[in-house]
This record gives C-alpha cells, sequence and structure tokens, in this order.
C-alpha cells in the first residue's frame, strides 16, 4: 500500500539545513518576539484573528450599546423589542417574515446585493431576526470573555499557588480542585444555570467561569513545579529575590504560553457549553435572548423556514472556530519545540545563504 | 500494586464524597423545591407541601440532610444501595435501572466508531504530514469540535433521515448526486493515497469511476430497497477483506498468510446456507456470539495449517479476516431483513426515524427485525456522538503517533531495514495506543455527560431525561443520583486508565516510590 511509503531521500538531506534556516530565523530576536513572529506566521490562526475581531465589532456595534452613562447607537434600524409588521410580500410558498439578505448579483438574476428590511427573516411575531441573533452572539461572545477571565484568573492563582508552595496548601487545593472536576461541566452548568439564568447572561457567565478553572490550575500547577526547579529560579532566590518576585517576575512569563492556550481552548467550550444549556433551557431564558434558546425555538420550523435556523448556527460555529484556530495558532507559536514546516521557497533561500557562506569561507 | 490500588481507592471515595457534598449544597441552596406549592393557589398544597417537607427531610439544613443521603448510597457497602425518593414517590433507583441501559447503548456504539474512525484517520494525517490531506483533516476536526450537536443533530434528521426516506419512494441516484460522490471519493482517495502528481490523478480517475459505476448499478438494480449481499458478492468481499487484512497486518508478500485469508473467505462461502439455516432458526445474540468466537477459533485453526515459521503474525492474520467476515454475514442478514421492515405497516417504507429509541408499533417477536429496529434507531445520535468526539482521536492519535515516529526506536528498526509497514504498524502504532487507550476509558466516562445534550434532542429516554427532569423539578435525590453514577464511573474510569497504562508501559511504574 502506498501509505506506508515515505521520502527517505528528502528527509535525510534537508534535516540539517532546516535547522539551519530555522536558526538563523530566530537570531537576535527576544523570546516574545520569537513568539509573535510565529502566531503571525501562522495563517489560519491569523484569518481568525482578524474574523473574530470583525465578528465581535460587526455584532456589537450593530445594536445600540449601554456603557454606563453613554449610549452608543447601533447602526442597524431595528431593536430586540420593535415588532414592525410581518412581510408577506414575495415570500416563497405562502410563509410570512422571510429573509431579504440577497447575494446574488442582478445580472444572475437576483435582486442584487443587499441587505434588504430584514435580512435574515423575521421570527413568529414579527420581531427582526437579525438583531434578535446579533444579540444572542452579543451575549455568546460575552458569555466567551467572561468564562475566560474568570476561569483563567482562578485557575492561574489557584494552579500557581499549589505548585509554588506545595505541601499542605497544594494538598487541599488540588483535592479541591478533583472535587470539582469530577462533576460534568455540563451538570453543573445545569444546576447553576437553571437557578441563576433568569438573573442574566453576565451572572451566568460569572458563575460558569467560578467553576471551569480545574483543568487549567492543573496546568498551571504542574507548570509551576516543574519551574520552580530550574536554576534561573534558584539564582533568583539567591539574589534574594521575594516569592512575590519569584513569581511574577520569573515563573509566570515562562508559564504564560500553557495559560493563553489552554484559556482559548477553555473559551471555546464556554460558548459551545452557554448554547447548549440555553438549548435546553437552562441557560439563558426568554425574553432574553442567546444563539442556542433561537435554535431551540426554531429547529421544528426547519423545513417550512430554515433560515432561522441556519444563522444562529453559523454564529456559533464561526465564533467557536475562530477561537479555536487562535488557540491553535498560539499552540504552535508558544511550542519550542514546533518547527514551522518550510516552505520551498524559504529551503530555497537557506540552501543560497549555505552556499554563499561556504565559498566566502574558503575564499 | 495492592496497595496502590487500595490506597487510589480511598482518594476515589473521597473525592466522591467531596464532590457530591459541594453539588448537593450547591444543588440545595440554588433553588426551592417548594416554590410551586407555596404560590399555589390549590387547596391542597399545604397538604403536599407537609408530605413532601416529611418525606424528603426539607426542614434539614441541607449540609445535615447531605448526610442522610449519604446514609443510603453507604448501603453500597452491604450490597443495597438507596438512592432515595424521587418527588413523585417513586425510588429514584427504579428511575435509574432503567434509565442506565439505554444510555450506555447509545454512548457505546458512537465511541466504538469514533474510536476506529479517528484512529484510522489520525494514523493517515500522521504519515501523511502537511500534505493538503492532512491540512483538509486538520480542519474538519477544528470544525467539528466547534460544532454544536444540537444544532447538527437537527441537520442529520432533515437531510439524513427525512430526505433520505424520501429518496426510498422512489431510489434512483440522479445523475447530478453520483458525480458529486464520485468526486469526492475520488478526492479523498487521491489525498489518502498521495504520492507522484500522476499517481494522484490516477487514483482519482480510478476511485470515481468505481464510485460511479457502483452508484449506478446499485439504483439500477433496486438495491436501496433490497439490498443484500448474496453468496456470490460476500465471497467478493470477503476475498476483499482477505487482502485488506494481510495487507495491513503482515503484508501482501506474506504468503503463507495471504492463502489462510483467502481460506477463511472460502470457507465463508462452504458455510453461507448453513450459517443463514442458523440465523433463521436459532435467532439470539448468544447465536451471533458463538459464531464470532467459531469463527476466530477456525482462523486460528487455518493459520496453523498453513504457517510455516511464523504461526503467530498468520493465526493472528486469518483470525481476524474470520471475525470481519462474520461480521458480513451479519450484515447480510440484516439486509436480507431490509425489504419486510420497510414493508410493515410500522415503518412504512420510511425507516430512519428521527426520534426515540424504538418503533412501539413495531412487533418485537422476531429477533431481526427488532435488532434492526435498534440499530436504525441508533443512527442519527450515533453520527452526532462520533462527530464530536472523533475529533479528539484524530487530533490525538496525529500527534502521539509524530512523537513516537521521531522515537530513536523507530530510527532502529528502520535501520535493521524493515518495511515501512512493519515500522509503522508494529513499532510506531503499537506505541501510540498506550496513551490512547487511557485517553479512550476516560473518555468513555464523559461521554455519558456528553449524552445529555443527544438524549434530549433525539427524544431518547436514558439518563439524560432523568437528569432535565430532575433539574426542572428541583428533585435533588434524583439529580443527586445521576451525578453519582456519572461520577463514580469517571472516576473509576480514570483509575482504570492509570492501571491500564503502566501495564502496558513497562516504562510507568505505579505505587513505586512516593
Amino acid at each position: 500500500m502506498a501509505i506506508f511509503k515515505r521520502k527517505e531521500v528528502e528527509l535525510a538531506t534537508t534535516d540539517a539545513s532546516e535547522n539551519a534556516i530555522a536558526n538563523k530565523e530566530t537570531e537576535g530576536l527576544s523570546q516574545r518576539q520569537i513568539v509573535f513572529r510565529r502566531f503571525v506566521g501562522h495563517r489560519a490562526a491569523m484569518i481568525s484573528v482578524f474574523v473574530l475581531a470583525f465578528l465581535t465589532l460587526f455584532v456589537y456595534s450593530a445594536l445600540d450599546f449601554k456603557l454606563g452613562p453613554w449610549k452608543i447607537h447601533g447602526w442597524w434600524k431595528y431593536r430586540i423589542e420593535d415588532i414592525p409588521e410581518l412581510r408577506t410580500k414575495d415570500c416563497p410558498g405562502g410563509n410570512i417574515g422571510c429573509p431579504t439578505l440577497s447575494l446574488r448579483p442582478k445580472f444572475l438574476g437576483g435582486a442584487g446585493f443587499g441587505l434588504g428590511e430584514h435580512p435574515f427573516g423575521q421570527d413568529d411575531i414579527g420581531r427582526d431576526y437579525f438583531a434578535l441573533v446579533m444579540k444572542g452572539a452579543q451575549r455568546s461572545i460575552m458569555v466567551m470573555f467572561v468564562v475566560g477571565i474568570v476561569g483563567g484568573v482562578l485557575g492561574t492563582v489557584i494552579g500557581a499557588i499549589s505548585g509554588f508552595f506545595r505541601g499542605t496548601i497544594d494538598a487541599v487545593l488540588m483535592r479541591f480542585t478533583d472535587f470539582i472536576i469530577t462533576i460534568p461541566s455540563i451538570i453543573i452548568g445545569s444546576v447553576i444555570g437553571f437557578h441563576f439564568g433568569n438573573l442574566g447572561a453576565t451572572f451566568l457567565a460569572f458563575y460558569l467561569g467560578l467553576f471551569s478553572w480545574t483543568g487549567l490550575s492543573r496546568l498551571v500547577r504542574g507548570e509551576f513545579l516543574k519551574l520552580r526547579e530550574l536554576e534561573f529560579v534558584d539564582a533568583a532566590r539567591v539574589a534574594g529575590a521575594s516569592n512575590r518576585r519569584i513569581i511574577f517576575k520569573h515563573i509566570l512569563p515562562n508559564a504564560v504560553g500553557v495559560i493563553i492556550v489552554s484559556v482559548t481552548l477553555l473559551m471555546s467550550g464556554a460558548i459551545l457549553l452557554e448554547t447548549a444549556l440555553s438549548y435546553i433551557g437552562f441557560g439563558v431564558v426568554a425574553p432574553d435572548v442567546s444563539l442556542g434558546l433561537l435554535i431551540s425555538q426554531y429547529q421544528d420550523s426547519f423545513t417550512s423556514r430554515p433560515y432561522l435556523f441556519w444563522y444562529p448556527g453559523f454564529f456559533i460555529i464561526a465564533i467557536a472556530l475562530s477561537v479555536n484556530f487562535i488557540g491553535d495558532g498560539l499552540r504552535d507559536a508558544f511550542d519550542p519545540r514546533q518547527r514551522r514546516r518550510l516552505s520551498l521557497r524559504d529551503r530555497r533561500v537557506g540552501q543560497i545563504q549555505a552556499t554563499k557562506a561556504k565559498n566566502k569561507g574558503g575564499e | 500494586m495492592f496497595a496502590y490500588i487500595m490506597r487510589r481507592l480511598g482518594i476515589l471515595l473521597v473525592i466522591l464524597f467531596g464532590s457530591s457534598f459541594i453539588l448537593y449544597n450547591l444543588a440545595a441552596i440554588s433553588g426551592d423545591p417548594l416554590e410551586g406549592l407555596r404560590t399555589s393557589s390549590e387547596p391542597s398544597a399545604k397538604q403536599q407541601i407537609v408530605t413532601l417537607t416529611r418525606e424528603l427531610n426539607l426542614n434539614v439544613p441541607p449540609p445535615a440532610r447531605y448526610f442522610l443521603w449519604l446514609r443510603g448510597i453507604l448501603g453500597l457497602f452491604v450490597g443495597h444501595i438507596d438512592f432515595g425518593n424521587a418527588r413523585n414517590g417513586q425510588p429514584v433507583s427504579g428511575l435509574v435501572q432503567h434509565a442506565i441501559p439505554v444510555t450506555i447503548r447509545l454512548v457505546t456504539m458512537a465511541t466504538i466508531v469514533a474510536i476506529i474512525l479517528g484512529i484510522t484517520v489520525g494514523i493517515v494525517t500522521a504519515l501523511r504530514q502537511y500534505s493538503r490531506f492532512d491540512y483538509a483533516m486538520t480542519f474538519v476536526s477544528f470544525l467539528m469540535y466547534s460544532l454544536p450537536v444540537f444544532w447538527v443533530a437537527v441537520l442529520l434528521k432533515q437531510y439524513l433521515a427525512i430526505r433520505f426516506n424520501t429518496f426510498l419512494r422512489n431510489p434512483t441516484v440522479p445523475p447530478g448526486y453520483i458525480f458529486a460522490f464520485s468526486c469526492m471519493s475520488g478526492i479523498f482517495w487521491a489525498g489518502v493515497v498521495s504520492g507522484s502528481r500522476k499517481r494522484v490523478i490516477q487514483i482519482f480517475v480510478i476511485v470515481a469511476v468505481a464510485t460511479g459505476a457502483l452508484l449506478e448499478i446499485l439504483s439500477l438494480l433496486n438495491w436501496f430497497t433490497h439490498p443484500g449481499l448474496g453468496p456470490i458478492f460476500l465471497f467478493a468481499s470477503a476475498v476483499g477483506t482477505a487482502f485488506g487484512v494481510t495487507q495491513v497486518s503482515v503484508g501482501i508478500r506474506n504468503k503463507p498468510a495471504l492463502k489462510a485469508a483467502l481460506a477463511m473467505a472460502v470457507l465463508a462461502l462452504i458455510s453461507y446456507y448453513p450459517s443463514q439455516y442458523l440465523f433463521k432458526h436459532s435467532p439470539h445474540v448468544s447465536t451471533l456470539v458463538l459464531m464470532a468466537l467459531f469463527t476466530i477459533l477456525l482462523g486460528a485453526i487455518v493459520g496453523r495449517i498453513f504457517a510455516k515459521i511464523d504461526r503467530g503474525p498468520v493465526m493472528r492474520t486469518s483470525m481476524i479476516t474470520g471475525f470481519v467476515i462474520s461480521l458480513l454475514m451479519v450484515l447480510d442478514k440484516f439486509m436480507q431483513t431490509w425489504a419486510p421492515y420497510m414493508e410493515t405497516d410500522a415503518i412504512n417504507g420510511r425507516p430512519v426515524p428521527t426520534i426515540g429509541q424504538a418503533n412501539s408499533l413495531l412487533d418485537q417477536s422476531d429477533f431481526w427485525m427488532s435488532t434492526l429496529d435498534t440499530l436504525m434507531h441508533l443512527i442519527l445520535p450515533t453520527i452526532a456522538l462520533t462527530l464530536i468526539s472523533f475529533a479528539g482521536y484524530v487530533r490525538f492519535t496525529r500527534g502521539t503517533l509524530l512523537d513516537v515516529l521521531n522515537a530513536d526506536y523507530i530510527r532502529t528498526a528502520r535501520a535493521k531495514g524493515l518495511t515501512e509497514r512493519t515500522v509503522v504498524m508494529r513499532h510506531a502504532f503499537r506505541n501510540t495506543l498506550i496513551p490512547l487507550t487511557t485517553i479512550i476509558v476516560v473518555d468513555f466516562a464523559g461521554i455519558i455527560g456528553g449524552a445529555i445534550i443527544t438524549e434530549s434532542v433525539f427524544g431518547w429516554v436514558g439518563m439524560g431525561t432523568l437528569f432535565r427532569q430532575a433539574i426542572s423539578s428541583f428533585d435533588l435525590n434524583l439529580l443527586m443520583a445521576v451525578f453519582f453514577i456519572t461520577a463514580s464511573l469517571s472516576v473509576v474510569a480514570n483509575l482504570i486508565a492509570d492501571l491500564l497504562y503502566s501495564a502496558l508501559d513497562p516504562r510507568i511504574r505505579v505505587g513505586a516510590g512516593k
């Protein structure tokens, strides 16, 4: 079977020159610069950064946004509270409130590119579905960030303390972590969500964050246990650095890769958890809006009005997918063992440089 | 070792105690089970409050009430576990007893499928690292990570169930679909096999034409309504299996192994009619199990006869071939049941169900019919659950296999002059399986939690249903029972994973030192 075939020759010869090129690339750069460069070089991750940033801006600027005393008007004409008249004209199959989004240009027989009155259609009572989806996406993004921040901070602090101080503190904290980690997140999420969901999505996100730090804290602890035995920590201690200084200045910067990567994974998990909870009715509840809630409300009308089902799903996938890709890019960037695959061009440039250097040496 | 296991079991009990205490109190303080009754205007509401308070000990503060609950659970050690009563007075144990098998059935199938597919695709992507196929699969697995299961489930219901059922009314595949399927499978296999450009194009053309021809023939023969292999196709696919298994197991050049595997295919052809008789007159699960065992034994004997010097590998090859062929025979029997199944009133020509775990209108007396019905009901939930866990296995297998392939002993194996197949399958893949085993064990426990959503979408009445019922009616005993079972499974799975790891990998010694 050809599947087992291998390009032996190529691998053997390029190994050394690849190393040389990789070393050349990182010469004279700080760790931070190397990580940044690697991340920027990860195409899928960079695209995802832009997609996520664009989506966040798009979604948040669409509707009215209140920030303390200031109120920013959204660019979209409808609010989720508005109940405009249901559109009946031009709808296929006698449906009402069909979408007006048109992506087919005029010369192909479409209506030209345009959002129209209700790009995603209208729901049962006529509310603009675009506005609802925007609101739901706002919720999801908010939940994602709140869970990421709360879970990230808690996980880092608990992991750092138990990894650095070890002993009794470690035993107590890790036992506690075990307790929480044993409870499946969907169970704890439902218990919290069902009872605190009516306090608002922010509360829900906060509480979810309170219980989602466990995996991260184990990782951070492991990292701290490993790093605290290294020479540079000893050197800092001999130089008279305090525990606080060692933790923040010496160990934490080295553990930041692990933290950031698992926080991104935590965030993509959070958006799926929130939508799933809202779907089974234990998360965000009506009259508030969530993407999961929208899907559960309109899944039965899939045959007649599929758009009510497609759009919320697309937003969930777009957000979760871009966060996952960012996480992947970060993992590659922070992992020192990871060597970027060199393109053919890089290899050629490297070979030319190597021959040049050889010639110079020979002269 | 014994001391280590005992210590781990002790820790496990402590963890279960701690986590159940936390959840119990969290659930108890987060809601009032009598809230609905307090605001109710029913005349009997007051009476109900009193009864419920007495039965569920609601006047005891939650931390103390937890120990009342714990007393029932501790009955585990004397052989009588008591989960307490649900709100409506039914004992929780009874409810749970009905629910567990349903959930296990749902999860087992999905786990097996996800493992097999995930590992296979993971190996191929690792061997084809940085190829287009690898990138495509990476993208697909990330996409699956990001899919909400409830959303996919609705799509599956629409396209795999409703549309497919409608298609079966008039089962001819339209040319457009044939073209699309052919191209897709061509691209897929060309990506898997890879190689020079000429070879890729060759593979693409061959696979695409073969797929197109197969679909056309199947739809001409009305195969979709009257499927079946029959002795001839069964023999053909058995021969194919023999070649495939031999290639992966020991390599096609190993003549004794190939002969043994082909002999198994011939035996399958000979035993086709006797096995049909057996299927008809002894329709039980035990028959199938015995048949599978018998085939494996037969495989061992045949392998033994054909083997010259390398008895082990040859016997293994013919045993695996025999097992796969016996699966094919059972599949053939199910295919024969398909047409009568479709014609029953309960099915009425729409065989792929979107909801439920069994068709209640169907006559359950026929073993083949009712098993087929169960399998049909499993299809959609299994696909949904598989989609989610598949991605994890692909990524994990790929990462581990790449790590292993860089190890020194692989270099040594290659230096000895072993074929690439031997290096990959025997040296690299086996070592990849070690960490994979532990992941699988832990995942199996975890997926039961994940089944909550899936059950709710597909209307299965299992643990997930009990759980939702418990949450929405503030039924603490029911909630804790569901939690206790999933949590015990997951901690025990973790322990098993650790023990397995040390058993499989001699470098790890559990319980040694501190």
